[in-house]
């Protein structure tokens, strides 16, 4: 009844495909295949994971007690910049790519990517933008006017290093790499599925990067276009942002928000789509209502654009635009919420494998709903007035960007492992740095919550011994060295498994989608003939025919059957 | 087909870039009220003879295009070369232009005026140069023959290209040319 077709070969054979895997570093260099280069994407993510977390954790030293002299009030504001720009731009979103490039041909079933070559150029101008910012420190000093950069402070004469020049150009070159490959992504997606893969049969995580490849090819024209300007302002004497010489620092912060807060769902829709794969497979059931999954990604991709005002309560743009901004931001609440929902109605009632990938995703329920809830109460204008630029911003938004996009990721990390490296990880390690990490985050992130309400502003190099102000920073620099600490046992996790680990078997957690098809880790080609599609779970149609969705109707395969 | 889908991708990104750098000359041209030095400092006269030079170039492009799909080789080169020409001559124009601003010491640093005008049309004529070499290495492969074949996507993708860049000159060349000079109230 399953029959398999045979899958078209590239109609070329494809550039440097001959170089073989005994020419080492060579290969990889010089490498256009899609897996390698994920897999180049997730190394720069570890080790720029690892440079972001060493500052922060330079900065947690030197907030450990008031009246600290461990960092003059300059380093520190060099060390909280690049930090934040690290995160963001070196680690998030190099890890989403590097995911979406590995995963996304083997999920619809293509041997490659729509452009290999563009693939391997938009690698290196990102891994290379990223070496120029971090030159920086060698040329005079990093940037050092937060991630976001607001002008004025962002003006020469505010800012005389060239630190900033090499935020520009550094953040340019991997924001032309980011949109390269958003628009491989899209164009493969859309041009590459296997003839039976319908768009209703695309598996979850393939959706959400198809939504986020618009969503980039969006709003990276606005970062890209600040910066250009910037760069205009600070080395040819522009005025752009200049406000002494009639330039508007709010026109800074409309370009950046118009970008930045479509960035924050850039960073979090891949995870929601890993997210989606891993609650299936981990509770032996089909996603909870697919088409809501996916309907809502489409909704938070839209409303992504008309929010970004919300970031500039502060500057007083008025009673009616601030209102307007505060209900839409509100708004975005609600498909987020759906998909909490979609993911709580897939675990209930299924049969749980806590396995080290499912509990990062079940923390994440937690965390995420903990970063969402204190994101809604900053869309209650007043409340954003008292609280802006605290501590409770830090908080929120690492709420989101740790317990939402890395906790996703992690998941992600722990599900693909086996089929990456085609070895197990002992889960017992796994387990012990789950714990460790989730305890750590929430000792470092949850009293900043407090330390934000009783006053304490974000970017402070140090801090009077105010009542309450040590002990909860204590806590927080405490709970950063628990989660360092468990950074280490996850290389240690790493290297076990890749020295010792078991053979994992190419299906070893009888997943859904074609990836789990091929060999672990799968060959230079990745398949030869695929069996055609019927559902949105191929792989589990063909090991379980029994109770395949292939024979169910469409009510029933997406969840949408009115059971009463 | 993939090659197409791309560059319309590509294009879509290019379209927001170009909209922010009009957004910025529009707030500090037009905000709070319109700047009544642009209209006697930008030639709208010799500039709109060169955006008519540009806009051509788009149809010979089209031209070039209609012999492709024919298969008429010969009439494909004439078309293209007449594109590669009335391009060039758009970015002497915009050079002679330039020169002329720099002569009176109008500067991108003179003010925000010229910071956002230098910026907006610069990056314009920018993507006219790239489209330029593009349509250079075009010509090329078409007397080599590369183009003989009309299933190849390489001259319709070209196009997206081209077509893009002549759509943005007509909105830079309403809004910084046109709309100030009928704007603003003649000194009389």
């Amino acid at each position: 009844m399953i029959t398999d077709v045979q899958l078209p070969e590239p109609q070329s054979p494809l550039p440097g495909a001959t170089v073989n895997a005994d020419q080492g570093l060579l290969m990889w260099i010089s490498s256009v295949d899609h897996k390698q280069i994920g897999i180049m994407y997730l190394l720069m993510t570890l080790f720029y994971l690892f440079v972001g977390g060493l500052l922060a954790l330079l900065m947690r030293v030197q907030l450990m007690v008031p009246e600290n002299t461990f960092l003059a009030p300059d380093s520190y504001n060099q060390l909280f910049t690049m930090h934040g720009t690290t995160m963001i731009f070196f680690v998030l979103t190099p890890a989403i790519l590097g995911m979406a490039v590995y995963l996304v041909p083997l999920q619809i079933g293509a041997n490659e990517m729509a452009f290999p070559r563009l693939n391997a150029f938009a690698f290196w101008i990102s891994f290379f933008g990223g070496l120029l910012l971090y030159f920086s420190f060698l040329a005079g000093g990093a940037p050092d006017a937060g991630w976001f950069s607001y002008a004025p402070l962002n003006q020469v004469q505010y800012s005389a290093s060239p630190g900033i020049d090499y935020y520009c150009i550094g953040l340019l070159l991997s924001g032309i790499g980011t949109v390269s490959t958003a628009a491989n992504l899209v164009v493969t997606i859309v041009t590459l599925r296997t003839p039976s893969m319908k768009y209703r049969y695309l598996p979850v995580f393939v959706w959400m990067v198809l939504i986020n490849g618009f969503l980039i090819l969006a709003a990276f024209p606005s970062l890209n276009a600040a910066l250009v300007m910037l760069l205009i302002d600070r080395q040819l004497d522009g005025h752009f942002f200049n406000t002494d010489a009639g330039g508007s620092a709010l026109l800074w912060q409309h370009l950046f928000w118009l970008f930045g807060h479509p960035e924050v769902y850039i960073v979090v829709l891949p995870p929601f789509g890993v997210l989606s794969e891993v609650f299936q497979v981990y509770s032996r059931k089909p996603i909870f209502g697919y088409p809501f999954v996916v309907g809502s990604g489409i909704a938070i991709s839209l409303l992504a654009f008309g929010v970004w005002i919300h970031h500039m309560f502060a500057t007083g743009m008025g009673n009616t635009v601030n209102s307007f901004f505060a209900v839409s931001s509100m708004l975005i609440g609600i498909p987020t919420g759906v998909k909490i929902f979609n993911w709580l109605g897939t675990m209930y009632g299924g049969s749980i494998r806590f396995t080290t990938g499912m509990l990062f995703a079940t923390a994440f329920l937690v965390e995420f709903t903990i970063g969402g809830l204190s994101g809604i109460s900053f869309a209650i204008v007043p409340i954003d007035w008292q609280l802006t630029d605290t501590y409770y911003v830090v908080a929120h938004l690492h709420y989101v960007f740790l317990g939402g996009s890395l906790f996703g990721l992690f998941a992600g990390f722990f599900y693909w492992f086996p089929k990456i490296s085609g070895r197990m990880y002992r889960e017992v390690l796994g387990k012990w740095f789950f714990w460790l990490f989730v305890v750590g985050f929430n000792l470092t992130f949850f009293v900043q919550h407090i330390l934000g309400i009783i006053g304490m502003p974000r970017r402070v190099y140090t801090y009077p011994n105010l009542a309450g102000y040590s002990p909860l920073n204590l806590i927080s620099s405490l709970g950063a060295f628990l989660m360092g600490g468990s950074m280490l046992l996850f290389l240690y996790l790493l290297y076990d498994a890749l020295k010792r680990g078991k053979r994992g078997g190419d299906n070893p957690w009888d997943g859904y989608t074609f990836e789990w098809l091929t060999s672990s880790p799968p060959a230079l080609k990745n398949f030869t003939t695929l069996p055609p599609v019927y559902s949105f779970r191929p792989v589990h149609d063909l090991n379980h025919p029994e109770i395949g969705d292939h024979k169910k109707s469409d009510e029933e395969k997406y969840g949408t059957k009115d059971t009463d | 087909m993939e090659q197409k889908t791309l560059i319309k991708l590509i294009v879509g990104s290019e379209a927001i870039f170009f909209l922010a750098l009009l957004m910025a000359f529009v707030y500090f041209t037009y905000v709070p009220a319109l700047n009544p030095r642009v209209a006697s400092t930008l030639d709208l006269t010799t500039t709109g003879l060169f955006t008519v030079l540009l806009l051509s170039s788009s149809v010979t492009f089209w031209r070039a295009e209609v012999s492709f799909r024919r298969g008429h080789t010969t009439q494909l080169r004439l078309w293209l070369i007449a594109t590669v020409v009335l391009g060039a001559v758009f970015l002497v124009g915009q050079g002679i232009e330039y020169s002329g601003l720099l002569s009176r010491q109008l500067t991108i640093s003179k003010g925000t005026f010229t910071t956002s005008f230098f910026t907006l049309t610069g990056f314009h004529g920018l993507h006219v140069l790239i489209g330029l070499i593009v349509l250079s290495i075009v010509l090329y492969l078409a007397f080599l023959g590369d183009l003989d074949d009309p299933d190849s996507a390489l001259l319709p993708s070209v196009g997206i290209y081209w077509h893009f860049v002549d759509i943005v000159w007509a909105v830079v060349f309403v809004v910084v040319y046109v709309l100030p000079h009928f704007l603003t109230p003649r000194a009389s």
